[in-house]
Parts: structure tokens; C-alpha cells; sequence
């Protein structure tokens, strides 16, 4: 397969084009992050700087009625990050608005 | 191996490690391996009134699957050589 004839032939593509620009990644654990992309490999481990990261925290009340559940969202920023490949779900490219 | 090359060049610094069980520790990187495993001198515990038993420990060794994040000092990472060198690997990886 001759990779190089068009821009994407691949999944790993769209986010080899990504480098250098600020991605959304959506983690296990109700966490998503957006940072500059920097490097990744096959495993999905990512590195970012400028991140932001998101922490949704869900509280079930006790007896309330199903989708009745708060929830709380804490945030916090790092300047250069490793991430782990293995909590990875998806890694969007940046919006362009 | 692209990652693991990052790290190694990263020996000697101060890094924080977030396991998977939210523990958040600072150390030395002393060494790490290809699965990522890594060695932490001189331990501090970010939570430690949470995690009081861990007082005590002053090095450690992480197996690399409980990783979650690892904090970088910025100052020593080389973003434009990371995305030549992310470039490369993965055109490598398609010629296969």
C-alpha cells in the first residue's frame, strides 16, 4: 500500500495531522482533556502540553428518578503531559470555528 | 519506543506520576524500561493525608499499566523534535 499517494489511508492518519494542534481526547473515568498534540505512538500513548484537563464527577442522589443525577465538573491545567495509551477512548482533532 | 526514548532522555528529572487509583506521587526519574515501567527516587505523595501509608516509602518502582498521566518538566521536552520524530515513526510503521 503506497501511504504516501494520499493524505489519509488510515485511522492513525487523522491524528498524525493533528500534530502540533490542539485536540480534545476523551479518557476512561469521565475525564477528557484538550492540549497541544506533540507526539503518539501505536498504543495511543499521547503527549500534550497547555493541557486542560476536565474531571466529570456524577452523584447518584438516592431515590431520585433516573437522569436526575448532578453532576460536578472540576478542572485543572498542566503544562506537559504523558498520557497513558490504555485510558484513551477518542482523540478529535481541533474544531475549526 | 518513540515514548520510551522521551523518557530516557527525561532521567534525573522531577516528574509526577497519577496512577490509575488516583494517587498522584513526585520523584526523581531514576529509570524507566520499554513497557514503561518506571523508578522514582526521593518520593513525595502529593495527597498525603489520603494516603498515609505511603509516608514512609521513599523510592519506588510503578509498573508502567497502572500509569494514568505522567507530568513533564516542560523546560526539557523538545516539542518540535517530538513531532519530527512522532513524523517518522509512523511513516515508518506504514512502509510495513
Amino acid at each position: 500500500m503506497d501511504a504516501s499517494s494520499n493524505g489519509i489511508q488510515e485511522p492513525f492518519d487523522l491524528i498524525r495531522l493533528s500534530l502540533s494542534e490542539r485536540v480534545f481526547v476523551k479518557l476512561r473515568g469521565d475525564r477528557e482533556l484538550t492540549g497541544v498534540l506533540h507526539a503518539y505512538d501505536g498504543h495511543m500513548n499521547l503527549i500534550l502540553s497547555d493541557v486542560e484537563e476536565t474531571i466529570m464527577i456524577v452523584d447518584h442522589v438516592e431515590g431520585a428518578p433516573e437522569g436526575h443525577a448532578t453532576v460536578n465538573i472540576a478542572k485543572r491545567k498542566m503544562e506537559m503531559l504523558f498520557v497513558r495509551g490504555d485510558g484513551v477512548i477518542l482523540v478529535s482533532p481541533p474544531s475549526r470555528t | 519506543m518513540l515514548i520510551f526514548s522521551v523518557f530516557k532522555t527525561l532521567t534525573d528529572q522531577r516528574v509526577t506520576v497519577e496512577l490509575k487509583n488516583d494517587l498522584s506521587i513526585t520523584g526523581t526519574l531514576k529509570s524507566v524500561d520499554q513497557f514503561l515501567n518506571i523508578r522514582l527516587d526521593n518520593i513525595k505523595v502529593l495527597d498525603e493525608a489520603r494516603h498515609p501509608h505511603m509516608m514512609a516509602v521513599k523510592n519506588c518502582f510503578i509498573r508502567g499499566s497502572v500509569v494514568r498521566y505522567v507530568q513533564l518538566p516542560a523546560e526539557h521536552v523538545d516539542t518540535q523534535l517530538l513531532e519530527d520524530a512522532t513524523r517518522r515513526e509512523a511513516a515508518a510503521q506504514n512502509k510495513r
